[in-house]
């Protein structure tokens, strides 16, 4: 489980940020760094790129899981709420309609567990990415501030068991990167 | 200009079609929709925000003097209890239908172009859904015991009834507008990590930045995000037609004739994507030419719009059909009655404005001369919200006021505070609207860049049709070893 992982490495260095020119230079780079068998690194880029997730050997996402079982929930309570209500806390005659009118409690039942169903996709999706993290040792890089606009990074984090400050960085090199730097705690 | 776009757009060489002109890098769509932001305010921007801000206040004014008198105020008395708060409602939450539609169901059919204006109709379906919750929220009378719509405990230990569609509807709208407003988040947090980054100010830099949650481009963060986005597309599609289905039996699960009527659901999706796009139409033909995004938001976008829009008008006017042949073929006079009388009654100027704007006027674009002029376009664009308004006047209004006893007929006329209700929620809309383009990027630039063609990896690598000819060379068969 990604969650139950500590988050930063420790120790003097982070880890070495490569920028590469093109997606398709990334692509090609994350495919080898998957192959050199590093487990703690990532891609930085300024949109998805398409196919990336498979060059870097990502699994699927469990985010659906959540999905499903917030949504169930939702719809679960939003109909046991109603059942309740008009069937046992406050039976209440109205038009002359039965205590327990299931189909018209079918509306209210989707809308609930829609509305779960985003809220878990949402949470769900900041818990699964850590989000917010507002400090990172990324963000003292200079050249991190286009990562948002039209730079492509690879980084490779310091504790991967792999790793070393300059075999990792001349192997980033061969595979085409413009700059790599190494980045503090 | 106009003409060389075109040409460009029909460009048979180009093969895919383009879909951002210009063929820009992946920095200059991060200026093109980051400068608007960042430039000092331009005088025009204060040009449409002051008069939005004094209808803004105006809707104060006219909302303070509701609650202070009560809904007398307004025109509607028995037997027309419902009119323009209803009708500004139906209106408001119909135009919020268009952002869910080209965010979530263009999404899931794979639609590309709908990223360059997903965005701002985003942003414009929650400020409709805002205009759409003040109304029935201020006519219910007694605005102080609202909270009786939701399902709390209260002093009187009585519950709402969930077997109503008024209470489905209560629901149905905040979910919506809830959703709305999580996926439109969702979408901007790459796009506040793009503006923190740009920030050349401290306050800046935190703003953006708080609200961009550290976001950081990762592909493993990429990975969840797109994830959720794709599963909240596919639980926005049922909710965005689930909505104004439930809006539509508001009117349709009453005995009234003229609104009992099972066509209602599809006719009030179909009518609420027709006044949604129309209003995209209206905003982004202004702020493409204003913010000059003319690359981004092209001919092409507006060609496709208006294609939606023409089939959706045609499908109401199906519905307008539809709803009149039903009400003769059923044999009952009271329901023939209603249909006769909308026609040619007392509010039959009504009827005839929405049929002319609704089915007749969108017949143009049927012309694709018609579908790429901007003017053209812009006219159009406010003549299908002036039908669509209609038409919910029309439904509610001319149902109402003849009851089935002529003792009980009457005609309904708005007051001042009707008007300023009504012009306060534009007023309401266009405030929020100019904040937003003021301060928050009015195009998905991380999905802008998607489209691009050099964002795809294996862009530069050989064409689809030679890698086609060249297996076509194999031979079809490997031969087994040792033969021949």
């Amino acid at each position: 489980m990604p969650l139950l992982r500590p988050q930063l490495p420790t120790g003097p260095h982070y880890g070495i940020l490569a920028e590469f020119a093109t997606p398709a230079d990334l692509y090609h780079a994350c495919e080898r760094v998957r192959d050199e068998g590093f487990t703690r690194w990532d891609a930085h880029t300024p949109f998805p790129v398409h196919g990336l997730d498979k060059a870097m050997g990502l699994r699927r996402s469990l985010l659906p899981w959540i999905v499903l079982a917030a949504g169930l929930t939702g719809a679960a309570g939003g109909f046991v709420l109603q059942w309740w209500v008009h069937a046992s806390a406050y039976p209440l005659v109205i038009s002359g309609k039965p205590y327990f009118a299931w189909p018209a409690m079918i509306p209210i039942t989707f809308e609930l567990g829609v509305l779960f169903a985003a809220f878990g996709a949402v949470l769900g999706m900041f818990a699964l990415n850590r989000l917010p993290m507002h400090y990172h040792p990324l963000f003292k890089s200079k050249v991190f501030d286009r990562v948002t606009d039209d730079a492509f990074f690879i980084s490779i984090e310091s504790w991967d068991p792999r790793f070393d400050p300059t075999a990792t960085g001349k192997l980033l090199e061969s595979l085409g990167a413009r700059s790599v730097e190494l980045l503090e705690s | 200009m106009a003409q060389t776009e075109s040409e460009l757009l029909d460009n048979p060489v180009a093969g895919r079609p383009t879909l951002i002109l210009r063929s820009p890098d992946f920095h200059s769509i991060t200026e093109a929709v980051a400068d608007p932001v960042e430039r000092k305010t331009p005088l025009g921007w204060w040009f449409f925000f002051f008069p939005s801000l004094a209808l803004l206040g105006l809707l104060g004014v006219a909302v303070s003097w509701l609650f202070w008198e009560g809904i007398g105020v307004w025109g509607l008395n028995v037997p027309v209890g419902w009119a323009w708060d209803i009708t500004n409602f139906v209106f408001w939450i119909g135009i919020g239908h268009a952002g869910t539609l080209i965010s979530a169901i263009l999404f899931l059919f794979r639609q590309k172009w709908r990223t360059s204006i997903n965005r701002a109709a985003e942003a414009m379906t929650i400020f409709a859904v805002m205009c759409a919750l003040l109304f029935p929220g201020i006519h219910v009378g007694r605005v102080w015991v609202a909270y009786w719509m939701f399902p709390l405990p209260n002093q009187m230990g009585v519950w709402p009834n969930f077997r109503s569609p008024l209470l489905w509807d209560v629901f149905a709208v905040s979910v919506y507008g809830t959703v709305s407003v999580l996926f439109w988040y969702v979408g901007l947090i790459p796009d506040l990590a793009m503006m923190r980054d740009r920030a050349t100010t401290r306050g800046r830099k935190f703003a953006y930045g708080l609200f961009a949650l550290g976001w950081r481009g990762s592909m493993r963060q990429w990975h969840h995000y797109e994830s959720a986005y794709l599963v909240l597309a596919a639980l926005a599609t049922p909710l965005v037609l689930s909505v104004h289905s439930i809006v539509s039996m508001d009117f349709a699960v009453s005995l009234l004739p003229g609104w009992h009527t099972t066509i209602f659901p599809p006719y009030f999706v179909a009518g609420a994507i027709f006044s949604g796009f129309a209003m995209v139409l209206t905003l982004m033909v202004i702020c493409r030419t204003a913010f000059r995004l003319e690359h981004i938001v092209t001919l092409r976008h507006f060609d496709y719009m208006a294609k939606i829009t023409l089939v959706t008008g045609s499908m109401v006017g199906f519905a307008y059909a539809t709803e009149f042949f039903t009400a003769w073929y059923s044999g009952n006079p009271y329901e023939f009655f209603t249909f006769l009388n909308r026609a040619g009654g007392p509010y039959a100027w009504a009827y005839w404005i929405m049929v002319s704007c609704n089915v007749l006027s969108p017949q143009v674009f049927w012309f694709k001369k018609a579908r790429t002029s901007i003017p053209i376009l812009f006219v159009m664009s406010i003549i299908i919200n002036i039908g669509m308004w209609f038409e919910r006047f029309v439904i509610i209004v001319t149902s109402l006021h003849r009851d089935f006893l002529p003792s009980s007929w009457g005609y309904f006329t708005p007051t001042i505070w009707d008007i300023s209700c009504l012009l306060g929620s534009f007023g309401l809309f266009f405030t929020m609207f100019c904040l937003f383009v003021r301060f928050l990027p009015m195009v998905a630039t991380s999905e802008v860049k998607t489209v691009l063609p050099q964002a795809d990896p294996h862009h530069g690598a050989a064409p689809q049709r030679e890698v086609k000819e060249h297996r076509a060379a194999l031979p079809r068969r490997v031969p087994a070893p040792g033969e021949a």
